[in-house]
């Protein structure tokens, strides 16, 4: 596969997912979705778990898959990649595929992921499978009405953690899951917004370049659930990574490296803007410029700084 | 019966054995599955083929049983041949994607050995666990000993992938009574049961968005085919009544494959759907499922040469529950004793027993059916208890009075 992105090539291309699902205005799903799509060469087989992504693009008898498309439960999505992946290379012994490489790419929210889905896609992980495990993070159940995951942010409002008098919003910190696959010695893991399209495009090439289970972990910001204008999806994905809220990285083979925008950051540390800008365009975080919870603002920013010195520290800045 | 003898190789295998030397000559693709008291020997002496390069299998050692499951539907969508193993807690996490296996029409087979449920924790047979199962929407065969084990998965695969049924299928074998217990097991050639089985030929489907052209129902990497999607109130239950239709006609192709194995093997299972003992001129019966059958059976034996007319039904598939064969095999018997190897808590009786009882309602002429409730944990039913049951059956049948229409046999007060 090159590594060569041509954007006028792919721009001529039929998008994998096509138009008229019912995803919210401003979701940023489905653009990560067709930017991951767009880059894949040869055959694929998209297994998508139970979430927002896959009730709003198969309502039957309608689909806007272009593409073989799975759908089985909600945390299972990393063993079903397992089972296609295993079927493929029986079926290419007996010689029943012939072809080449077949893509296997598994798409998952936060809460299928974080949550329910971190046993199953930890051994799928664990046992190499051939396939890329793409989470795309809401950061919170916002299929089912916004409630909070383990990738929901220290502080932010959701119906299970709502901004009560005594608990302001969620009292834990976003759980480091890219990590936790990395621990796993995944041979490719990598960060992404659909606002650094290009760098996510580039990532979501090179993983499937690699043989072996590949981790993308990009930020899909939810104009219902984040509490946005849906005009502001790609602006907030921009202040994500602006504020080291959400650093974009990829790590290949025990070497880590900054890309896009962070490297910027880690180039030239003013560039960093404090962890507030981030907050104060969400309705999620509202509460949070009261007075009395700017404790929680404070917690936050430390912990976005311990998160991006050690990150930096990791790739050797 | 040609082939028997002739080119069968007998070995000593237990039940598990058994299971994994049949799924060895299915050239299944997929197996994937996690280890639990009284399967793991499958999952064990298939690793054994797998590590030994005797079969061509991906053997995926999962991290659980969910995963198992939701490995197999995934490769089963991809067209492979898939196999799992489970038993009792395993088939619990299972529980979603059984639903999900069905509900997709994966031509999945799976062995399950028969273990109590927790709690308390007991890894002793009993049918609690695939009963809670028995509206999942597979095919449920119980089999009676490790040959009928062996002859039922290669059977199974034949049933679950033909075009009429394309439903995933369960081969119930009795915890430790079978999967621990040494016997003689005839094994068919390799090339015989290739054959018997083929390979898996998935269908083919019409697509109205790709302009009504057919294209095979897998996942291949090319075809757009979207698998398992949303179904709102509109559609979802027009999805279910295929699911109904696959069931009530896989009791003709449950009895086909049985009819044709039996000209391969020799070995016939009553007609597929049920085996019947002594029902000719029986005033009593005893209805069952899975290895105690064996038991009631040598018993009845004995009894008849006594003299007493009394006969045994075992049920071997419990779904689809081949309610019209069981109304005709019973219906001239007086007393009918359905022994349950499972409570339904708070129902009128054990799972088989309501589905017998529920067969005769139309029934001009009913035998007076009685619920006798055994073995759960793993408690034995002796030749001496059986004996007891068919005793007081027959006095039932004398005197027309029944005490107790439930009954729990040998329970301490």
């Amino acid at each position: 596969m090159s590594s060569v992105i041509n954007i006028r090539e792919i721009a001529k291309k039929e998008p994998k997912l096509l138009p008229g699902h019912r995803l919210c205005a401003g979701c940023a799903a489905p653009v990560i979705v067709k930017l991951i799509l767009s880059v894949v060469e040869g055959p694929v087989i998209v297994v998508n778990a139970t979430g927002c992504l896959e009730v709003a693009t198969t309502i039957y008898p309608y689909t806007s898959w272009r593409v073989p498309w799975v759908h089985n439960a909600f945390e299972n999505a990393a063993s079903t990649a397992a089972g296609i992946d295993a079927a493929i290379k029986a079926l290419r012994r007996r010689g029943v595929i012939k072809n080449n490489k077949v893509n296997i790419i598994a798409f998952a929210g936060d809460g299928g992921t974080y949550d329910i889905g971190l046993q199953a896609l930890s051994g799928a992980v664990e046992r190499g499978h051939d396939f890329l495990y793409v989470l795309y993070d809401n950061e919170a159940y916002m299929n089912t009405g916004i409630q909070r995951s383990g990738g929901t942010p220290m502080g932010a409002a959701t119906t299970t953690s709502p901004a009560g008098s005594v608990i302001p919003g969620k009292p834990q910190h976003k759980k480091p899951i890219a990590d936790i696959v990395v621990a796993h010695k995944a041979p490719y893991v990598a960060t992404a917004t659909p606002a650094h399209w290009m760098d996510l495009m580039r990532k979501a090439k090179k993983a499937l370049s690699i043989e072996g289970p590949k981790f993308l972990h990009v930020l899909s910001p939810c104009p219902r659930g984040w509490r946005h204008d849906p005009s502001l999806t790609m602006e907030v994905a921009k202040v994500a990574v602006d504020t080291c809220y959400f650093p974009l990285w990829e790590y290949e083979n025990g070497e880590w490296r900054l890309t896009d925008r962070s490297l910027a950051i880690a180039r030239k540390p003013q560039l960093k803007k404090p962890v507030e800008e981030f907050i104060k365009i969400q309705g999620r975080f509202k509460h949070l410029l009261r007075p009395e919870n700017k404790h929680v603002i404070k917690s936050l920013q430390e912990y976005v700084d311990a998160v991006w010195a050690d990150l930096l520290k990791r790739t050797s800045f | 019966m040609a082939a028997r003898g002739t080119q069968e190789i007998v070995m000593g295998l237990n039940g598990n054995e058994a299971v994994a030397w049949a799924v060895k000559q299915c050239n299944v693709d997929v197996v994937a599955a996690y280890p639990i008291t009284p399967q793991t020997i499958i999952v064990e002496k298939f690793s054994e083929f797998v590590a030994n390069g005797e079969v061509n299998t991906e053997f995926i050692p999962v991290e659980s049983e969910h995963s198992a499951l939701s490995a197999c539907v995934g490769a089963a969508a991809a067209g492979a041949r898939a196999f799992t193993a489970t038993a009792s807690q395993g088939l619990a996490l299972m529980w979603e994607i059984l639903y999900i296996a069905a509900g997709l029409r994966l031509p999945i087979v799976m062995a399950v050995v028969n273990r109590a449920l927790s709690a308390p924790i007991n890894i002793h047979c009993d049918h609690s666990d695939t009963m809670g199962a028995r509206d999942s929407g597979w095919v449920q065969l119980y089999v009676e000993d490790s040959q009928e084990a062996y002859d039922t998965v290669i059977q199974a695969f034949r049933i679950a992938e033909h075009p009429d049924v394309l439903l995933p299928v369960m081969v119930n074998l009795d915890g430790f009574f079978l999967s621990h217990t040494l016997q003689d097991v005839r094994i068919l050639p390799d090339e015989v049961v290739k054959k018997f089985v083929g390979t898996r030929d998935p269908i083919k489907i019409k697509v109205p968005y790709l302009g009504g052209r057919e294209v095979p129902l897998v996942l291949d990497g090319e075809t757009p085919i979207t698998l398992g999607p949303l179904a709102l109130p509109d559609y979802y239950f027009e999805h279910k009544m295929p699911q109904v239709e696959a069931m009530e006609k896989a009791k003709e192709v449950i009895k086909e494959v049985d009819e044709e194995y039996a000209r391969l093997s020799g070995r016939k299972y009553g007609n597929g759907l049920t085996v019947a003992y002594g029902l000719d001129d029986a005033e009593v019966a005893v209805v069952l499922l899975g290895s105690a059958a064996g038991t009631v059976r040598y018993v009845a034996r004995e009894l008849r040469r006594e003299g007493y007319k009394v006969g045994v039904l075992r049920i071997r598939a419990f779904r689809p529950f081949p309610v019209e064969d069981v109304v005709e095999k019973l219906s001239n018997v007086k007393v009918v004793c359905v022994m349950d190897r499972a409570i339904s808590y708070g129902a009128c009786g054990g799972p088989l027993f309501m589905e017998v009882r529920s067969a005769f309602y139309d029934s001009p002429e009913k035998p007076i059916i009685l619920n006798y409730i055994y073995g759960l944990g793993g408690r034995d039913l002796p030749p001496a208890v059986a004996r007891k049951i068919f005793l007081e059956l027959l006095d039932i049948a004398e005197t027309g009075r029944v005490k107790q229409l439930i009954n729990y046999v040998g329970v301490r007060e």
